[in-house]
């Protein structure tokens, strides 16, 4: 299999996802073939082909600098699990 | 009232043969009557709805002027923002979301006196070829209640199909709009990327979704295009140039017209049904004059495996946000911030959104981004370099939409690369940000739709359109119902 169950769970960790005991071999099953499957770009030669990000070819899509009507705090906070007046709330981050 | 085009229905209000009111109280009666069996809706809000329409028929009254949908339901994929109406995108993490501003597309239609009637089902974060993957029901497939509608706007097509709505709007990120399209026997386009504001669409791959019609004919398409179509400066992914007056050319046919078929798009893999019917459909092209070539799109057969890894990279960071602080599920119990992050986002997810996400965790993580994710977008080069000379010489590329006809529910779901090569002929367009479409062409022996899909170059929207229509003047498969069951 391409990918064994410790690469599965770092990704997960990278990703921040907790997954089930249950699910992690599945999980790493379907993984691997679909890796599989895509290991066949290797077999193309792309030497000195432009990588294209994005369909478009648009660069610094600015607007000028002003401010102008935004959602207010309780627009924002509206859908918060955890919040109080101004701020959404989540455990303590420094010790 | 219920099998009238969207145009029929239009015509009928500004004669004064009958109200918005009394169109949309016809679609909400068919709601009620139809998916109970369907289950296209996530949401419908039948107060809001006649209160729409009531304001449409006041403004009539009063002689103002009336935007271009005036009394029309239109149906949402739930993934569209609507303020202060629940939008879940298909998932548990977003179930009690509400929006506080309206995407972009439904400030355009609200602007053109559409009448919203509701949200409908879709694959989790729009990704899934059948509807399956929705954390909330399963939609069925009017053609046949035993097999699936498509995805990942499943519902929106299913409501077009069954008449529920004559109008509905979809994303296509790799085919879900046009693949769901050629299952439920309506029209869908996937408009060029940057034609239609994605601000208000709920991100899954930003360089290759877009928002996009579901209707039963090719001018209610347009009709519906031109009304979302066009610049917005909240979304910096949106192109400003003007929006084509696609109605007056529509019926206008394209002279000479050569059609590129791609011999990539009739390789192993294809239903012998749906061949059949999309050759059919080039000869009826042929009977109207067109010049049939066969092109060669040599790296197709990569699109796939291409998009698996660019749209899964772009959609590990879009679902970031997912975190249990800013809105959506969060866990019970935790142990500090990581664990919280971990425990919600493991908890609100499905299996395929976790795949997903995992997928392009892996791409662009540390000692395998180049090997993955940036191969993957050398590939894209390669794949829209194909469609650029495919189109310097053919006006338009065709080929079947989807590989096969609407399969069986449960038939794919335990095999997640099955079910990604559902999308095999559509995947290559959002890659290449062309526009697209999928029109009826026909259907199998057991009634099952077929689509047709028609490729265009970038903002050809227009001949995109006219070619689609042609196909249509000369055929009626799209004048057919599903049984009402």
């Amino acid at each position: 299999m391409s990918l064994s169950l410790d690469q599965v769970q770092w990704i997960a960790d990278l990703a921040r996802l907790e997954i089930a005991p249950d699910e992690q071999v599945q999980l790493a099953a379907d993984l691997s073939a679909i890796v599989d499957y895509i290991g066949q770009l290797q077999q193309l030669d792309t030497a000195g082909v432009e990588p294209l990000a994005h369909a478009l070819d648009l660069h610094d899509v600015f607007r000028d600098d002003e401010p102008g009507v935004s959602l207010t705090v309780e627009e924002a906070l509206a859908n918060a699990p955890a919040k109080n007046a101004a701020y959404y709330r989540v455990p303590a981050v420094m010790d | 009232m219920i099998e009238r085009t969207a145009s029929e229905l239009l015509a009928a209000f500004h004669r004064g043969d009958t109200t918005a009111e009394a169109i949309t109280q016809v679609h909400l009666q068919a709601i009620r009557e139809r998916d109970p069996s369907l289950r296209a809706f996530l949401l419908v809000d039948e107060a809001s709805a006649l209160e729409q329409a009531r304001a449409v028929d006041a403004k009539k009254q009063r002689g103002e002027p009336l935007g271009t949908l005036a009394g029309l339901p239109v149906a949402l994929k739930d993934i569209v923002c609507t303020k202060g109406q629940r939008t879940t995108c298909g998932s548990k993490i977003l179930k009690n979301f509400v929006p506080p501003y309206d995407a972009h597309v439904v400030t355009k239609l609200r602007q053109a006196d559409a009448v919203l009637i509701g949200k409908t089902n879709m694959d989790e974060f729009a990704m899934g070829s059948s509807t399956e993957n929705s954390a909330y029901q399963i939609t069925r497939n009017p053609w046949d209640r035993e097999r699936i509608p498509g995805g990942s706007s499943g519902g929106s097509a299913a409501a077009v199909a069954a008449s529920m709505a004559p109008l509905a709007l979809g994303s296509d990120t790799g085919g879900s709009i046009r693949q769901p399209a050629s299952l439920c026997g309506v029209v869908g386009i996937k408009p060029s990327y940057g034609r239609v504001s994605r601000f208000g669409l709920v991100a899954y791959g930003s360089s290759l979704d877009q928002v996009g019609p579901f209707a039963r004919t090719t001018r209610d398409a347009a009709i519906l295009l031109s009304a979302i179509a066009g610049h917005d400066r909240r979304d910096s992914t949106c192109v400003d140039q003007p929006v084509p007056d696609y109605l007056s050319t529509l019926d206008a046919p394209v002279r000479p017209l050569t059609i590129g078929v791609p011999r990539e798009f009739f390789g192993e893999g294809l239903d012998a049904e749906v061949e059949k019917s999309v050759r059919e459909a080039l000869k009826v092209y042929e009977s109207l004059g067109a010049t049939i070539k066969e092109v060669s799109l040599p790296h197709s057969p990569y699109s796939v495996a291409t998009y698996y890894l660019v749209a899964t990279a772009e959609a590990s960071s879009n679902l970031a946000r997912y975190d249990g602080v800013h809105y959506g599920h969060r866990a019970k119990s935790f142990n500090g911030l990581v664990d919280l992050y971990k425990k919600s986002r493991g908890e609100g997810f499905g299996r395929e959104v976790k795949r997903r996400i995992m997928l392009g965790t892996y791409a662009l993580s540390s000692g395998y981004i180049d090997a993955y994710y940036l191969k993957a977008l050398k590939v894209r080069r390669l794949i829209k370099n194909d469609f650029d000379a495919a189109f310097a010489h053919c006006d338009v590329v065709m080929g079947p939409t989807a590989p096969t006809p609407a399969f069986k529910i449960g038939e794919k779901a335990n095999d997640p690369l099955a079910m990604y090569l559902s999308d095999i002929y559509t995947i290559s367009a959002n890659l290449a940000g062309i526009p697209g479409v999928s029109v009826p062409c026909g259907f199998t022996r057991s009634g099952l739709p077929i689509g047709l899909q028609i490729l265009a170059a970038p903002f050809a929207e227009e001949k995109l359109l006219r070619v689609a229509r042609m196909h249509e003047a000369a055929t009626d498969w799209h004048t057919r119902r599903p049984a009402a069951g």
